[in-house]
């Protein structure tokens, strides 16, 4: 009886806060049927947003993968002064609003800022292009390998690594024959949720990236714009892409992540 | 030849480890570090590894000047307690482990590990993971993937520490038998005396980060140098300023001239030997060890008096 209770409450929850509110969005996409959903995504505006979210994406996440996988092996294996702030810091991005994120950046590639003055004197542009949005979406999504790595980290301890190393490995080779199997499925796990937040991206990107409808527009941003334009259903039918590209990278993770319980 | 270890000190933080220790090794031989947890036997055997570098000292490997060298460059076997087998590999995989890192032809790769899968009898077990093993099935993996690179010296950091009582003694055993067939310089820790007696011709007695004796068995046994080596190697009790063995306690019935005056306070027969429980008349409680046909021979009752003599007792000039 408290079980049938405790599910009916969990399921409940999850129906009114995450299914109600997707189906929706499904449901307005389609409602005047598959054509103008599909014309509404199609546009030259829309492909572009779509690419240049992937494009974000694909350099945002393997930085943040590689960082993330050196980050926990510094926390974890070699102990320094100042580990208790590396380690506070990289929660930052998780308690900071993305917008002041993106104001943070503005103040520092701004024509004013710090760096400003310098880039534009040699013609590098930040703000409003790929680097600065790039660099927006690489701090929101910083903390989410690191956090998967560290505990897979200190749970298997220094033993197999010692051991191989006694047996003349060198330190890329423990790393590469030892270390990473051990941490696979946790870097697989904190890149899928660096992903999806990196897809996810708003706040501080809206604010870097000057909304430049078929230049600088992400997904999240095109998806807005058309809000504000009136336009419902490409609105609903870019959202649904969205929400189609999440689910197949948590499929993908789903599928290639091994039974647990095998050896 | 062999490890010679000269004034090492390791400190963490402000815990000295070891404290201006010098151990020689002879090669070829089978040297146990004894020592209760804390003393610092560990440390020892993770410095001569290069896992630990030490404060101060050096150590010396086959002549070789390996203080400042890394691990992977010593030529050492290390066995961990805890094994520390590669999880995702096979048991195969991880004996080739360390001939695959030196690059060693596939062929010759595949005839050495069959030959140690002989050796340490896991042949049948040589496609299963280490968790599919008991405990004393991948201790002797691990022991076979450190000799699978020939190493100069064999480190084992209480090999058989997690064993339960029957198969530790099975794999002390057969480590024993090992060492006469391979004749490679050996190093292990243990805690536990009796199993350093069967196994070592050599043990270094540590505490509190210092060695207190190096030698044979017989020597720490019958000619210990300090109150620790005798109470810690084999029992011991105090009889004012006499340490003596348990078993070296002469029993009277009749006042003796140099013995103690104690009461009888429980007599336990196990089996074959006897222990006596006594009272002495100037407060400490000591226990004694006989035969039982000893025993009956001397004919003690509970309550009763006796007169300990204590004729083989040690006495320690000038140390605690």
């Amino acid at each position: 009886m408290r079980k049938l209770t405790l599910r009916t409450v969990a399921l409940g929850y999850l129906a009114l806060i995450l299914l109600g509110p997707l189906s929706i969005v499904f449901w307005r996409a389609f409602e005047k049927g598959f054509g103008p959903a599909w014309s509404a995504v199609t546009t030259p505006d829309a492909v572009h947003a779509f690419r240049l979210t992937l494009e974000i994406a694909a350099i945002a996440v393997p930085a943040n993968a590689i960082f993330g996988v050196l980050c926990a092996l510094l926390i974890v294996r070699h102990p320094f002064p100042g580990k208790g702030l590396l380690n506070a810091l990289v929660d930052l991005p998780l308690a900071l609003s993305p917008v002041v994120v993106g104001f943070a950046l503005f103040l520092l590639y701004g024509r004013t800022g710090w760096f400003g003055s310098w880039l534009s004197a040699h013609g590098i542009q930040i703000l409003f292009a790929m680097p600065s949005m790039i660099l927006a979406t690489a701090f929101v999504s910083i903390p989410f390998v690191v956090r998967e790595v560290v505990p897979v980290l200190r749970e298997i301890g220094t033993d197999q690594e010692q051991a191989a190393e006694t047996l003349g490995a060198s330190q890329w080779q423990v790393f590469r024959r030892i270390t990473y199997p051990a941490i696979r499925w946790a870097v697989a796990y904190g890149v899928v949720l660096t992903t999806a937040r990196s897809l996810g991206e708003y706040g501080a990107v809206s604010v870097v990236s000057g909304r430049l409808a078929g230049q600088t527009e992400t997904a999240t941003l095109y998806v807005s714009d058309r809000y504000e334009n009136f336009d419902i259903v490409g609105a609903y039918a870019a959202s649904v892409v969205l929400a189609l590209i999440a689910i197949l990278v948590l499929l993908t993770m789903n599928i290639l992540r091994p039974k647990e319980g095998v050896h | 030849m062999g490890i010679q270890v000269d004034g090492v000190t390791k400190r963490f933080g402000s815990f000295t480890a070891l404290n201006d220790v010098s151990l020689d090794v002879p090669a070829g031989s089978l040297t146990a570090l004894l020592g209760p947890s804390g003393s610092g036997k560990s440390t020892l055997l993770r410095v001569i590894a290069g896992l630990e570098r030490p404060d101060a000292g050096t150590v010396t490997i086959s002549s070789e000047d390996a203080t400042g060298l890394a691990p992977r460059k010593r030529g050492v076997g290390f066995v961990f307690q805890h094994y520390a087998a590669f999880k995702h590999m096979t048991v195969r995989d991880n004996i080739a482990f360390g001939l695959k890192i030196r690059k060693r032809p596939r062929a010759e790769v595949r005839a050495r590990v069959d030959d140690l899968l002989d050796l340490v009898q896991l042949q049948p077990f040589a496609d299963r993971y280490p968790s599919q093993l008991s405990g004393g099935q991948r201790q002797r993996m691990a022991l076979a993937r450190a000799l699978a690179v020939e190493p100069k010296v064999l480190l084992l950091d209480e090999p058989f520490g997690a064993l339960d009582t029957r198969v530790r003694s099975e794999l002390r055993e057969w480590l024993h038998r090992l060492h006469e067939e391979v004749r490679v310089t050996t190093v292990f820790v243990t805690h536990d005396q009796e199993e350093a007696m069967a196994l070592a011709d050599q043990i270094a007695v540590l505490h509190e980060g210092r060695i207190e004796q190096v030698g044979s068995p017989y020597d720490l046994y019958d000619h210990p140098q300090t109150p620790f080596v005798m109470s810690f190697v084999g029992a011991a009790v105090q009889l004012g300023e006499h340490w003596v063995r348990q078993h070296d306690l002469d029993l009277h019935l009749e006042p003796t001239a140099g013995a103690f005056e104690a009461r009888v306070e429980r007599i336990t027969r196990l089996g074959f030997e006897a222990r006596i429980e006594l009272q002495l008349v100037e407060g400490d409680t000591v226990w004694a060890q006989m035969t039982c046909a000893e025993l009956d021979r001397l004919d003690l009752e509970r309550g009763g008096t006796v007169w300990i003599l204590a004729d083989r007792a040690h006495v320690f000039a000038g140390r605690e």
